[in-house]
C-alpha cells in the first residue's frame, strides 16, 4: 500500500469535467452543430460555486450533507482507480470492493437527499435510480470476478496492470464481453442514453437529474463535479482494459490511458447520438443482459 | 464462571420476582428491567473473556433426569454469540422500561418481564449448554417464553395468529432436533456434547449410526444428521422457505422484544448449526453448496419481500431473513473450504459469518428499537402514514440512518466489514485455480451478495426516506415526539458500536480467530494466518474511510465558507411551477417499490386492488397493494389445511371423558409391557 502516487487522482480531479466536454462535442458534431465550448463544465462549476443557495422548507440536514459526503465518497473511490499502467494512489488487495461500495454510499446519500425534499418527482427518480443500480451491481461484480479469475489479482491497480495485449490474445472473447458489460454499467451508472438523457427537460422522464432538482449553488456544483468524477472512474476502468498500453514507463502509460479515456468519451457521445432512450421498463432488461454477458465471460475464463 | 452463574441466577430470580409482584406495575417493571440489566452486565465479562479465546472454567452439576446434566461450558464460539446476546438484552431491557409503560394498569407487566428475563436466561443457557437434554430444555423454554411475548397483545387477532404460527414452526423445528440429538446420544451412549464430539472424531468422516435401537447396525452417514440440524435450526434461524413465522411473529411482539428476537434469538439457530458442525467431524462439499444455495435464495428473496412491505416492522423482519441468508452464505463458503482443504476460504467464510452475526445483532437491534420508537411516538407502523420524522425525532432518525447505512453494507460501518470478509473469501478462491465446484459457489456468492447489497440499499433508502424525510403524511406523524432517554440511549449505544466496528476493523477482525478456530476445527495457526492476510485490506479500508471523513470535513468547511456572507434563501420544494404542494403529493412507499414489484413479479405476487377513476367527473378511486408471503400462501397453507383435514378423524379420540383417557393409559402400559417381555 503506497500513498505517494497522487498523479492518477490529480489527473482525474483536473480532467474529469473535460470528459463531459468531449462527449458533448462529439454529440454536437454528429448533430451538425458547433456545440458548447469544451470547457463548459468548468465554467458551470465556477459559476455555481460563486452563487448562493436556496433550500426547501421541507429539507433537513440530510439534504445538505448529501452532496458533501457524496463528493467525498467519489473522490475516495478515485484514489483507488489506477490510470492504466500508472498505479492508483492507494492500492491494496480487495480495494475493488471498497470502490464499488463507496459508489453505493454516494448513491444512498443522493437518494436520501432526494427523498428529503418530499417532491414526488424526486421520489420517482430515486426509486428508478435504486432499481437500476441494484441490477447493475451484479454485472459489475461478475465483470470484476472474470478479471480477478484471469489475472489472479484482487486489487484494481494490480488487475489493470496485469491485463496486457497478450491477455487479449488468449482471452479475447471473455475480455470483450467484460468490456461490453462494463460499458453498459458505465452508461447506466452515469445517466447516459439509452438509460437516462442528461439533456432532457421533462421531469417525469428523468432519473439522475430529477433527484437533484432542488439543489442549488455550491451544493449543486459538488453534485455535478461528483458526477463528472464518477464518469471518469468508469471510463478509466473500461479504457484501461481496452487499451492495455504497458510500456513500463508509468508516464507514457498514464498519458496513453488518458487518451483512451477521451476515446471512451467519444464512444459515449456516439452512442448518445445514434441511439434513442429505452423505455424505462426496458432498462432492467438491458442491465440483466449485461449481467448475462459478464456471466458468460466468467464461464469462458473458468474453462 | 461463577460470575456467569450469578448472572443466570439474577435473571431467574428477577423473573420470579416480577411475577410475584405483578399486581404492582412499578415494582414488576423495576424488578424485571433491573434484573435483566444487572444479569446481562454480569454475564458480559465472562462472555468477553471466552470470546477472546481465554479459558473459562466449566460448570457441571447433576440433574435427576435421564441423560441430563447441567453442564455449562464456555468456548470462544459460545462467548462470541453471548456477547451480542447479552449486550442487546441489557439495552432492550432499558428500552423496555419506557416502552412498556403504556401497558401500565393492564396487569401484563409482571408476566411480560418474567418472560423477557427468562428469554434472556434461556438464550444464555442455549449458548453455553454442553448437554443435549439441557440444550433442548433451554431451547424449548426460549420458544415458549418468546411465544408469551409475541401474544402480549392477545386481544388482537393478528397477534394470536402470529403466536400460533410461531408455535407450530418452532415446534416442528424442535422435532427435527429431538430426532437428531436422540440419534447422536444413542450412538455416543451419552448426551454430553463432549462424548458426541469424541465419537465424531473417532469415526472419521462418517458417524456410524444404528437406526433407533440396538438391533440394526446400519450406518447412516453424518449427512442425515446435518440435514436434520439444517431443518431444525434453520426453522429457528428463518432460512427460506422455513422463514414464514418470522415476518408474522417479530412485528407482533413489543419492539424491544422484536429487537431481541430478530437480533439475537434467531442467531441461536445459526449457533446450533455451527455447534452441530463441530460435533459432526468431516464436512462434505455438498453441504457447502446447499448452504450457499440457501443463503443466496434467502438473501435475495428476503430483501425482495422486505421491499414490498408497508409495515416497517414486517419490513425489518424480512430483512432478518436476508441477513440470515448472508450469514448462511458465509457458512456455506466456510464448509466448502473445509471440504476442499482450502483453509483461507474456510476461515474467511466462517469469520465473515460470525462477524455478521454480531453486526446484524447490532444494527437490526438498533433498527427495531428505532421502529418501536416511531410506532410509540406516532401510533402507527404503516409507512404510508409516516414522514418527516427526522425533524420531530432527531435522535431516533439519526441513529436509524446509521443503522440503515450499516445494514446496506455501506462503508465505513460494520456491515461492510463482515460482507467484505465473505467477498474476500469468494474473490480469493476465484483468484487461485481450484475445483470448479468451489469457483461456481464463489461466483454465486459474488453475484448474490452484489444483488442483495443493491436491493438492501433500495429497501433502506425507502424505509428511512419515507419514514423520516419529507413531510408527515398523516396527523399521527405530524404530532410525533422524541422518546425519552431510556429509549434513546440504547439506540445511541448501538449506533456507536456500528460505527466503531466499521472504523476499527483492525482491532476487531483478528480477535475473531479463537471463535473461527472452534467453529471450523482448523488449526489455530492456519486461522490466524488467513485472518492476518486480510490485515492489508483492513488497513486500506481504514485509510480510505479516514480519507473520506477528512474530505467530508474539508468540503463541509468549503461549503460553509462559500455560503457565508451570501444570502441563503428558503422556498417550497420545486414541483414544476405548482407551488401548493401537499404532503399527499409525495411519493409513497408503494410507489417507490413499484418498479421492483413489477420487475420481480414472478417472485413477489403483489396483489393490487384497484378502483379506477371513471366517468367525466370521477368521484372516487382507490388503490391498495399487498404482498403476502407466497410460501405461506401456496406451500404451507395448503399443506397444513390438508393435514388438518386428514387428521381431523383423530379428533374422536379427544372428547374429555376421563374414564376413556384412563383406558388409553392402561392400554398403552399393557402394550409397552408386552413389547418389553417379547
Amino acid at each position: 500500500m503506497l500513498c505517494d502516487r497522487p498523479l492518477p487522482l490529480l489527473a482525474a480531479l483536473l480532467l474529469a469535467p473535460l470528459l463531459l466536454g468531449v462527449i458533448n462535442r462529439t454529440k454536437a458534431i454528429f448533430a451538425g452543430r458547433r456545440g458548447q465550448p469544451l470547457l463548459q463544465a468548468y465554467f458551470d462549476l465556477i459559476k455555481l460555486l460563486r452563487k448562493s443557495a436556496t433550500y426547501s422548507h421541507t429539507t433537513t440536514w440530510v439534504f445538505r450533507a448529501g452532496p458533501v459526503i457524496g463528493l467525498a465518497a467519489v473522490v475516495s473511490a478515485l484514489a483507488l482507480m489506477p490510470l492504466g499502467g500508472m498505479p492508483a494512489t492507494v492500492a491494496f488487495p480487495g480495494d475493488l470492493l471498497l470502490f464499488a461500495y463507496l459508489l453505493a454510499l454516494q448513491r444512498f446519500l443522493t437518494v436520501a437527499a432526494a427523498l428529503d425534499t418530499g417532491s414526488s418527482f424526486e421520489g420517482m427518480g430515486a426509486s428508478r435510480e435504486v432499481l437500476f443500480s441494484a441490477l447493475a451491481e451484479p454485472a459489475l461484480f461478475l465483470s470484476l470476478a472474470a478479471l480477478v479469475r484471469e489475472t489472479g489479482c484482487l486489487s484494481l491497480t494490480a488487475l489493470v496492470e496485469a491485463v496486457a495485449v497478450r491477455t487479449w490474445l488468449v482471452q479475447g472473447p471473455a475480455l470483450g464481453l467484460v468490456t461490453v458489460a462494463l460499458f453498459v454499467v458505465l452508461l447506466a451508472e452515469n445517466a447516459r442514453i439509452p438509460v437516462d438523457d442528461p439533456n432532457t427537460h421533462l421531469e417525469l422522464t428523468m432519473i439522475h437529474e430529477v433527484m437533484v432538482l432542488d439543489h442549488s449553488g455550491p451544493d449543486f456544483a459538488f453534485i455535478l463535479y461528483a458526477a463528472a468524477l464518477k464518469l471518469w472512474l468508469f471510463a478509466a476502468l473500461t479504457a484501461s482494459l481496452v487499451f492495455p498500453v504497458r510500456t513500463g514507463n508509468a508516464w507514457a502509460d498514464g498519458a496513453a490511458t488518458v487518451a483512451a479515456i477521451g476515446v471512451a468519451g467519444v464512444a459515449v457521445g456516439m452512442v448518445e447520438s445514434v441511439l434513442a432512450r429505452l423505455r424505462l421498463v426496458r432498462v432492467p432488461e438491458m442491465l440483466v443482459g449485461a449481467t448475462a454477458l459478464a456471466g458468460v465471460a466468467v464461464v469462458l475464463v473458468l474453462r | 464462571m461463577a460470575l456467569f452463574v450469578l448472572s443466570l441466577l439474577v435473571l431467574g430470580l428477577s423473573a420470579l420476582l416480577a411475577l410475584i409482584v405483578r399486581r404492582h406495575d412499578r415494582l414488576a417493571m423495576l424488578a424485571g428491567s433491573a434484573g435483566a440489566i444487572v444479569g446481562g452486565l454480569l454475564g458480559l465479562g465472562p462472555a468477553m473473556v471466552a470470546a477472546l479465546g481465554y479459558p473459562v472454567a466449566p460448570f457441571a452439576m447433576g440433574w435427576p433426569l435421564p441423560g441430563a446434566a447441567i453442564h455449562l461450558e464456555f468456548d470462544a464460539l459460545s462467548g462470541l454469540f453471548l456477547l451480542p446476546t447479552l449486550l442487546l438484552s441489557v439495552l432492550a431491557a432499558l428500552y423496555g422500561a419506557e416502552y412498556l409503560r403504556s401497558y401500565q394498569g393492564s396487569g401484563r407487566l409482571g408476566p411480560a418481564w418474567c418472560c423477557f428475563n427468562v428469554l434472556v436466561l434461556s438464550m444464555a443457557l442455549v449458548l453455553t449448554a454442553r448437554n443435549a437434554v439441557l440444550f433442548l430444555v433451554a431451547w424449548e423454554t426460549m420458544a415458549l417464553v418468546s411465544f408469551g411475548l409475541v401474544v402480549l397483545d392477545h386481544e388482537r387477532p393478528e397477534s394470536r395468529e402470529a403466536g400460533w404460527l410461531y408455535m407450530v414452526a418452532t415446534h416442528l423445528g424442535t422435532a427435527f432436533l429431538l430426532v437428531m440429538f436422540a440419534i447422536m446420544g444413542e450412538r455416543a451412549g451419552s448426551y454430553d456434547f463432549g462424548a458426541i464430539q469424541a465419537l465424531g472424531h473417532q469415526a472419521g468422516t462418517v458417524v456410524g449410526v444404528p437406526v433407533l435401537g440396538h438391533a440394526h447396525g446400519a450406518a447412516l452417514p453424518a449427512s442425515l444428521l446435518f440435514i436434520l440440524a439444517l431443518v431444525g435450526f434453520g426453522a429457528k434461524a428463518g432460512i427460506m422457505p422455513l422463514h414464514v413465522w418470522l415476518p408474522e411473529a417479530h412485528p407482533a411482539a413489543p419492539s424491544h422484544v422484536s429487537a431481541l428476537m430478530s437480533g439475537v434469538m434467531i442467531k441461536t439457530g445459526v449457533y446450533g448449526l455451527l455447534r452441530t458442525l463441530t460435533l459432526l467431524d468431516g464436512a462434505q462439499a455438498w453441504w457447502g453448496w446447499l448452504l450457499v444455495a440457501i443463503g443466496v435464495a434467502s438473501g435475495i428473496m428476503g430483501v425482495l419481500y422486505a421491499l414490498a412491505q408497508h409495515d416497517i416492522k414486517r419490513l425489518l423482519a424480512y430483512h432478518s431473513v436476508e441477513n440470515i441468508g448472508i450469514i448462511t452464505l458465509g457458512l456455506g463458503l466456510g464448509v466448502l473450504g473445509l471440504a476442499h482443504g482450502a483453509d483461507r476460504l474456510a476461515t474467511l467464510g466462517f469469520a465473515g459469518a460470525l462477524l455478521h452475526v454480531i453486526n446484524h445483532a447490532l444494527f437490526k437491534g438498533l433498527l427495531f428499537l428505532g421502529a418501536g420508537s416511531v410506532a410509540h411516538a406516532s401510533g402507527t407502523r404503516d409507512l404510508e402514514h409516516l414522514g418527516g420524522l427526522l425533524r420531530r425525532m432527531p435522535w431516533t432518525g439519526g441513529t436509524f440512518l446509521v443503522g440503515a447505512a450499516a445494514i446496506s453494507g455501506l462503508p465505513p460501518l460494520n456491515g461492510f466489514i463482515s460482507e467484505m470478509l465473505i467477498y474476500l473469501g469468494a474473490f480469493g478462491s476465484l483468484a487461485e485455480p481450484g475445483p470448479v465446484g468451489m469457483s461456481v459457489a464463489a461466483l454465486a456468492t459474488l453475484a448474490g451478495l452484489a444483488l442483495i447489497g443493491g436491493l438492501a440499499l433500495a429497501c433502506f433508502a425507502k424505509a428511512f426516506g419515507i419514514v423520516f424525510l419529507g413531510e408527515p403524511r398523516s396527523e399521527h406523524a405530524a404530532h410525533a415526539h422524541e422518546s425519552g432517554w431510556p429509549m434513546r440511549l440504547p439506540m445511541v449505544v448501538l449506533a456507536v458500536f456500528c460505527a466503531l466496528i466499521g472504523l476499527l476493523p483492525l482491532q476487531v477482525v483478528p480477535r475473531l480467530a479463537p471463535a473461527v478456530t472452534v467453529a471450523s476445527g482448523l488449526h489455530a495457526d492456519a486461522v490466524a494466518g488467513a485472518l492476518g492476510g486480510t490485515l492489508g485490506t483492513l488497513r486500506g479500508v481504514t485509510l480510505i474511510a479516514g480519507l473520506a471523513m477528512l474530505l467530508t470535513a474539508l468540503l463541509a468547511g468549503l461549503r460553509r465558507g462559500l455560503l457565508s456572507g451570501r444570502q441563503v434563501g428558503t422556498s417550497p420544494t420545486w414541483d414544476c411551477g405548482y407551488l401548493r404542494p401537499t404532503p399527499r403529493m409525495q411519493y409513497t412507499a408503494s410507489g417507490f417499490a413499484q418498479p421492483f414489484t413489477r420487475f420481480f413479479r414472478g417472485f413477489l405476487c403483489t396483489r393490487l386492488e384497484v378502483l379506477r377513476p371513471a366517468g367525466l367527473f370521477p368521484a372516487q378511486a382507490r388503490l391498495a397493494t399487498a404482498t403476502p408471503d407466497p410460501f405461506q400462501e401456496r406451500l404451507f397453507g395448503p399443506l397444513f389445511r390438508a393435514s388438518a383435514q386428514t387428521l381431523s378423524h383423530l379428533r374422536g379420540l379427544q372428547h374429555g371423558r376421563i374414564q376413556t383417557y384412563l383406558c388409553y393409559i392402561v392400554l398403552a402400559l399393557l402394550v409397552l409391557i408386552l413389547w418389553k417381555l417379547r
